[in-house]
């Protein structure tokens, strides 16, 4: 028994078993129910795009990874494939492919290498890349088709949002009803169309404990109350706190992208701040600003801040302010 | 009844079912003792014999030097045959005396005392347990006199028996709470006198339930209660203790003194009241030998120098796949490179199990889990980044030297960083900046 060779650590001695990798590949899992709601509504326009981006995305990692001499075996961690998932679930289903590779190649290389990889990006790289299209094709990022179930024969197809934004449609009666929001038999991004596969995908985010429950609750409360205000005082032109968390991509950025734990704070004051400007601004875009949608340029404005509020939020120390 | 806590900290896997209800036995004598002259927080002792000598059970072989150090006592009767370096589970080799044991346990001076230990003056009491080599037991080994002598402008109010023993494997402090409580609460009973505390609250975690009801009933007879504490590491601790039970909080670099109060832990007390009754020397302590490398964990009584070798084979040995040996518990305790190394007086447990692989570490998250799990509520991660860019003056201004180590940040860090380490490395730095700059 004395031959036994010991290691030589320090303390703590015990670890958890939670990891860096599990972490992702449990946000890759939270997204199956809204991966699948998107396959099942574009069919294969979907299936092509999803693969089109995770591959995409993974091959501008692995070769960034190699300039800059890094290990290969990162490539497993399962940050690219979320960015890949996520950028081609804010993508309108109706895009080309090369334009998706575009935004995928962006999304990594813009979005997350060039700032030192994996923890060290300011901003969602998934966002990132979108923005990228947005600015670059704003035609073809703004062009929509009906989902396959509706059996909609048109060339395009306004989002809700679009629709109650440059359609008058609480005037017109036409303002899409809350339950096809919730099922998400709706046009729109790939993604962001069910809210239903997007709550479930969040709910277990927030029971496996990866995502700040802040952060949603934040965007959500910020939100409720800045539509709530617009909506009570002329319901006849602005729509309701509901239909604005149901519609466009508010759910999808409040547990999936606002979320991403490299882009957020992390104390809880800067978390609170965070998340409530997220809302704030959202409602502002989308009740004053020149598109009918706001998540993304919201998310990436706060993404902005991060470094300032976790600069100026630190927490007071047990016992600080006390008198030895 | 309500249970009491602080917010943050964690909840590691508890492992006490491995000996929790194993009674405590004594070890056989060993044949040889190896006592180091600094089992304490502080300056180590002043040896008082040589090579050669003959010493007895309880006699004092080391003369604390400063008020800071706590003096040491022979765990055997026999002779000296060195006094020179040899290995310490701190780490480095230290100043021990080592002797052969005869057998006889021939007793230096252990006589009842005559007087009613309580009529004692605070001062006596103090005497009595600095005399005895009283340190902290739970593993920081503070001098037990020192805090049993509170400045005269911070009134004591309140003794705390800390009965919490969060970290997980460890058992000896519950099995003494089973065991010995009355000594226990005499022990806090003279730590109430020498302080002029007014009450005593003994804390203890919800998992130990039995010891809770027994606590219960026979803290009848003294000025206390028991309270009921969440089952969470580092419930222990010392100001997060003191914020469960009371809600105080002790202020940035002061001591518990600051809020009134005073912390012991129930191996402490239990040594107190021996030390003011007996006159009985601290010559030995119960340590837990427990871990999936234990071949047969237990609860052991040890005498202090007692190489890890003999208690380690008195639990069956080693399992063949036991790769990391420990002094004290999971959370905050030694590594080991030998068995070849004396129990002391901080000693609270010998551990053994089969590390896994460490993990492979990946550049932070930013997911905010030490925050949210810091019981200091400082930002290990940001802490960490400054320590290892060298920024000393931002590592201290957000509070590094305010880190207990307690390893709860390392423990959730799903990127496996050693943020430990770095406060260390954080404290160690700023303290050698400043004694250059006070030199």
């Amino acid at each position: 028994m004395t031959d036994n060779a010991f290691i030589l650590q320090s303390s703590p001695h015990f670890r958890d078993k939670d990891s860096v990798p599990k972490i992702m590949y449990a946000v890759i899992a939270s997204l199956v129910p809204a991966v699948a709601a998107s396959l099942y509504f574009f069919r294969l326009k979907a299936l092509a795009l999803l693969l089109c981006c995770v591959a995409a995305c993974l091959v501008t990692e692995a070769l960034f990874l190699w300039l800059r001499r890094k290990p290969l075996h990162s490539l497993r961690d399962g940050s690219a494939v979320i960015t890949g998932l996520l950028l081609a679930m804010t993508l309108p289903p109706s895009l080309s492919l090369e334009l998706a590779i575009i935004g995928a190649v962006m999304a990594i290389a813009i979005g997350k290498q060039v700032f030192g990889g994996l923890g060290y990006n300011i901003f969602n790289p998934a966002l990132v890349g979108r923005a990228f299209l947005q600015t670059a094709f704003p035609v073809a990022m703004t062009t929509w088709i009906p989902p396959v179930a509706l059996k909609i024969q048109t060339a395009t197809y306004a989002t809700p949002l679009a629709n109650l934004r440059f359609e008058d449609a609480i005037a017109k009666g036409t303002l899409t009803p809350l339950k096809d929001l919730f099922i998400g038999n709706v046009g729109g991004c790939l993604g962001e169309t069910s809210s239903f596969a997007l709550i479930l995908g969040g709910l277990y985010l927030l029971s496996r404990r990866v995502i700040d429950w802040r952060i949603p609750l934040g965007i959500l409360l910020s939100l409720t109350a800045f539509t709530g205000v617009f909506w009570l005082a002329n319901p006849e032109k602005y729509a309701s706190p509901l239909f604005h968390i149901l519609a466009g991509g508010l759910l999808i950025g409040a547990f999936f992208m606002a979320t991403d734990l490299i882009t957020s704070p992390i104390t809880p004051l800067g978390t609170w701040i965070y998340a409530l400007g997220i809302g704030l601004v959202i409602g502002l875009i989308r009740l004053f600003g020149g598109f009918a949608e706001g998540v993304m340029y919201s998310i990436l404005f706060m993404n902005a801040f991060v470094p300032l509020l976790n600069r100026y939020t630190r927490p007071r120390i047990l016992g600080e302010g006390g008198k030895a | 009844m309500r249970v009491k806590t602080f917010p943050h900290g964690i909840h590691p896997p508890e492992f006490k079912e491995f000996t929790a209800e194993k009674a405590i036995e004594s070890l056989p004598l060993p044949e040889k003792v190896m006592i180091p002259l600094l089992q304490h927080f502080g300056k180590p002792a002043k040896p008082l014999v040589q090579k050669g000598d003959q010493v007895l059970l309880g006699q004092k072989i080391g003369e604390a030097q400063t008020l800071f150090s706590a003096s040491v006592h022979s765990s055997v009767s026999g002779k000296v045959i060195s006094v020179d370096n040899y290995n310490h589970p701190g780490g480095n080799p230290i100043p021990a005396v080592s002797i052969t044991n005869d057998s006889q346990d021939l007793p230096f001076s252990e006589k009842e005392e005559t007087k009613d230990p309580f009529s004692f003056s605070p001062e006596e009491i103090r005497q009595k347990v600095r005399e005895a080599g009283v340190v902290g037991m739970g593993g920081a080994a503070f001098p037990t006199a020192v805090k049993l002598s509170p400045p005269k402008d911070k009134p004591i109010e309140i003794i705390i028996i800390n009965g919490c023993e969060c970290e997980p494997l460890l058992t000896s402090d519950y099995r003494l709470m089973l065991e010995a409580p009355e000594d226990i609460l005499k022990g806090a009973e003279l730590a109430r006198i020498a302080t002029g505390a007014k009450r005593i609250i003994v804390g203890i975690e919800d998992n130990k339930k039995k010891a809770f009801q027994i606590f219960q009933d026979k803290i009848q007879n003294f000025e206390g209660e028991v309270a009921l504490l969440k089952t969470k590491y580092p419930q222990g601790a010392e100001k997060n203790l003191i914020y469960a039970l009371l809600r105080r909080e002790v202020p940035t670099g002061g001591l518990p003194f600051d809020v009134g109060v005073v912390v012991q832990n129930v191996g402490t007390a239990k040594a107190i009241w021996e030390a003011v009754s007996k006159g009985k020397p601290l010559y030995e302590r119960v340590i837990s030998v427990s871990g999936q490398g234990i071949l047969e964990p237990k609860n052991i009584l040890v005498r202090i120098g007692t190489p890890f070798k003999n208690v380690v084979e008195f639990c069956g040995g080693l399992k063949e796949d036991a790769d990391i040996l420990v002094m004290g518990g999971p959370m905050m305790g030694i590594v080991q490179w030998t068995l070849d190394v004396p129990v002391v007086k901080g000693t609270s447990g010998i551990l053994a199990w089969a590390a896994p692989r460490p993990g492979l570490e990946y550049p932070c998250i930013r997911c905010g889990r030490c925050v949210d799990n810091c019981p200091m509520t400082l930002v290990p991660t940001q802490l960490a980044r400054y320590v290892k860019f060298d920024d000393l003056t931002s590592a201290e201004k957000w509070g590094v030297l305010d880190c207990v180590e307690c390893g709860c940040c390392q423990y959730i860090c799903p990127s496996k960083i050693p943020l430990v380490h770095w406060m260390r490395v954080g404290k160690n730095r700023i303290m050698a900046m400043k004694q250059k700059k006070s030199a």
